[in-house]
């Protein structure tokens, strides 16, 4: 009974990224491009040479960070579009860290750079926390909002404080930096940095917060019955608050992530970098648990990295990519779907 | 500079960047009215500036003329009415969450637009287009003084198309059945399903509906304000349509004079270093404005703001 409940947990996202797929290919087919070809070449831009595959790492890297923001907030009840944001002021905060500390070890500067970037991230988190405990005013759309403030602000931050030649700022000190040399020689030189580590850690440490924590089973109420929580003497206001605070720390993390690891810098944002909005995904995906995450994070990843080879095999654009990783999420938000099938079969008396 | 001159460089510049935003604001009207969250108004707009932007092209191709951009209106309330069944059959039939298949649309319509683009035009962008949507002064309107050079003098005539709108969405939802009905799924729907109204049919009316106004209201900003499709075009501009339809307190005279109010800080943040006193207050706080008013409104700084009852949850007959 317990297996089948296992498969079952399974089968509605192996369904929804076939069916993702398929629909790709068809959507190829019918506008000139060899599928078949395209997704050869997808899989090998993933798996054929060890630069993908540190490349597919270096980009899962943020993804399992945003995912598990957003999934922790949703355990709480809570939906966190503002990953973006909350990414946006953590990578800055980081990056500053990373440049204004002086004279540090790394085994402290890293340490120190990451966590500005989790408390500046929960503290974006903790306005629309504050705003939903207090006001009681739906967090879905201050996330969003506060997305446009977060990018608006750090840009102007760095134009005013920051700015170095090409949009930018200056780069961290060695001292701050996860990128490793080790790992880039034996991925044949891809950015892939030490940030994974951390990356797989934050996983770990939700799943212990949640799962093994009293303060995680009091979120986990929370977002059963708030109701419930609140007559069985949980106080409702202070885990909601709490909630998005430690998933905008992550969030800020992932961000991090991008300053530490991927670029060593910030940029001027024209428009969002679409981790956070890609973490909505991998969190849905991932059915918001620490392992199905990381590798929900590893097929988008994936997706993305190949996705270049694609376009330079089968000239397919990239943005194919874009639309299979939307149609999953359609089929996996409509997994009922499944069970109405899954209902419909049991009815008759078969399987 | 006198007071004159600048409310004359910022009140045009206002209703011309509202116009998207209050097509788009009164399609968010009809689907949160009905029940139905739709933070997919930003890919439906993204679909109605990319249909607005090539069809406009292909009609002056065809030699359409003046009148390519109307033509691509139409198409773009067809595409933007069919591309929002997507999010209708995800959150209404198979009862997914209204706001994960909402954020789906926006991922597909951002994919799918640009992949449309770079196949039809092998290029990021589409070619601009010639023909945008004319500016004229209104007759005699225009005459009147004071308000006639603020308001009528080379004006878009797709402004007072949205304007006029909005006060034909009011007429519809508050003084016609169809719009009791509407908002009594969005209110009670088991009470709604008792007197016989179809709550699925109504929603998914509701939805198409939606998708048509912010399909409308992204060809007018494709045609009028941004000239091309590119993937910056549509940046948040549905976002905000959805904030002014809630700052509007899901009301369509309240959606439109909060998209108005965006409008004017959107052309704040424009104009604002042509006016004395705007020069030397940074960019960021006009860009930031309205969305930093949208959160006060809704904490209640700015009058309380009350969804639909039912808005968010889907309906399952039957269930208690």
């Amino acid at each position: 009974m317990k297996l089948q409940k296992v498969l079952f947990k399974l089968i509605v996202p192996i369904i929804a990224v076939m069916l993702g797929l398929l629909i790709g290919g068809i959507i190829m087919l019918s506008s000139g491009y060899d599928p078949v070809l395209a997704y050869t070449a997808l899989f090998n831009g993933i798996f054929s040479d060890s630069y993908f595959i540190g490349e597919t790492v270096r980009q899962m890297t943020p993804l399992i960070l945003s995912g598990i923001a957003v999934a922790f907030a949703f355990r709480t009840g809570l939906f966190n579009i503002g990953v973006e944001g909350q990414l946006l002021v953590g990578w800055l905060a980081s990056v500053y860290v990373g440049i204004a500390v002086e004279g540090l070890p790394a085994f402290i500067h890293v340490p120190l750079a990451i966590l500005a970037g989790a408390v500046a991230g929960a503290i974006w988190g903790f306005v629309p926390g504050l705003l939903k405990a207090r006001f009681r005013v739906h967090e879905v759309i201050t996330t969003i909002m506060l997305n446009y403030v977060a990018l608006h602000v750090t840009n102007s931050i760095i134009r005013a404080y920051l700015l170095a030649p090409g949009e930018r700022t200056e780069s961290i000190q060695p001292s701050a930096s996860l990128a490793s040399p080790f790992l880039q020689e034996i991925t044949n030189f891809s950015r892939m940095h030490y940030g994974f580590i951390v990356a797989l850690l934050a996983a770990a440490l939700m799943w212990y917060i949640l799962w093994k924590t009293t303060a995680g089973y009091e979120l986990r109420a929370v977002g059963f019955n708030e109701h419930a929580s609140n007559y069985a003497g949980i106080n409702v206001s202070k885990n909601i608050i709490l909630s998005m605070c430690i998933s905008g720390g992550f969030a800020g993390v992932a961000g991090a992530m991008q300053g530490l690891g991927t670029y060593q810098y910030m940029t001027i944002n024209a428009a969002f970098t679409g981790v956070g909005f890609d973490g909505i995904a991998v969190a849905l995906l991932g059915g918001n648990g620490a392992i199905g995450i990381v590798l929900a994070a590893l097929l988008f990843g994936g997706l993305k990295i190949g996705a270049l080879n694609m376009q330079a095999v089968a000239k397919v654009p990239p943005e194919l990519i874009t639309i299979v990783i939307a149609l999953i999420i359609f089929f996996v938000a409509s997994s009922y779907l499944v069970h109405w099938l899954r209902n419909r079969i049991n009815k008759r008396g078969k399987i | 500079m006198d007071l004159m001159q600048i409310l004359s460089i910022i009140i045009p510049t206002a209703i011309f960047a509202a116009a998207p935003l209050i097509l788009t604001a009164l399609g968010g009207v009809f689907s949160e009215r009905s029940g139905v969250v739709n933070i997919g108004l930003e890919g439906l707009m993204m679909m109605g500036a990319f249909v607005g932007a090539v069809f406009t092209y292909f009609g002056e191709t065809w030699g359409f003329g003046a009148a390519s951009p109307w033509f691509s209106f139409v198409i773009a309330i067809i595409l933007g009415a069919l591309f929002s069944l997507l999010h209708a059959v995800a959150s209404i039939t198979f009862r997914a969450d209204q706001v994960v298949s909402g954020v789906a649309l926006n991922f597909l319509a951002a994919g799918l637009t640009i992949f449309l683009v770079k196949k039809i035009f092998e290029a990021g962008q589409t070619p601009y287009i010639t023909h945008r949507i004319f500016r004229g002064d209104v007759p005699f309107l225009s005459e009147i003084p004071i308000i006639g050079p603020l308001l009528f003098t080379k004006a878009y005539i797709t402004s007072y198309l949205a304007i006029a709108l909005a006060f034909v969405v009011w007429f519809v939802i508050y003084k016609t059945s169809f719009g009791l009905r509407l908002r009594s799924v969005g209110e009670h729907p088991m009470a709604a399903d008792t007197m016989g109204i179809s709550v699925t049919k109504m929603r998914y009316v509701a939805v198409m509906l939606s998708g048509a106004f912010a399909g409308l209201g992204g060809a007018v900003y494709a045609t009028s304000i941004s000239g091309n499709f590119t993937h910056a075009t549509i940046a948040g501009q549905g976002f905000m349509a959805l904030a002014a339809m809630i700052f509007g307190k899901w009301h369509p005279i309240g959606a439109l004079g909060a998209a108005l109010f965006f409008g004017l800080a959107q052309s704040l943040s424009i104009t604002g270093q042509q006016i004395p006193l705007l020069k030397e207050i940074p960019d960021v706080f006009l860009l930031i404005s309205p969305y930093v008013l949208t959160i006060l409104a809704l904490a209640g700084f700015v009058g309380r703001a009350d969804a639909p009852k039912a808005i968010g949850k889907p309906y399952e007959k039957g269930k208690r």
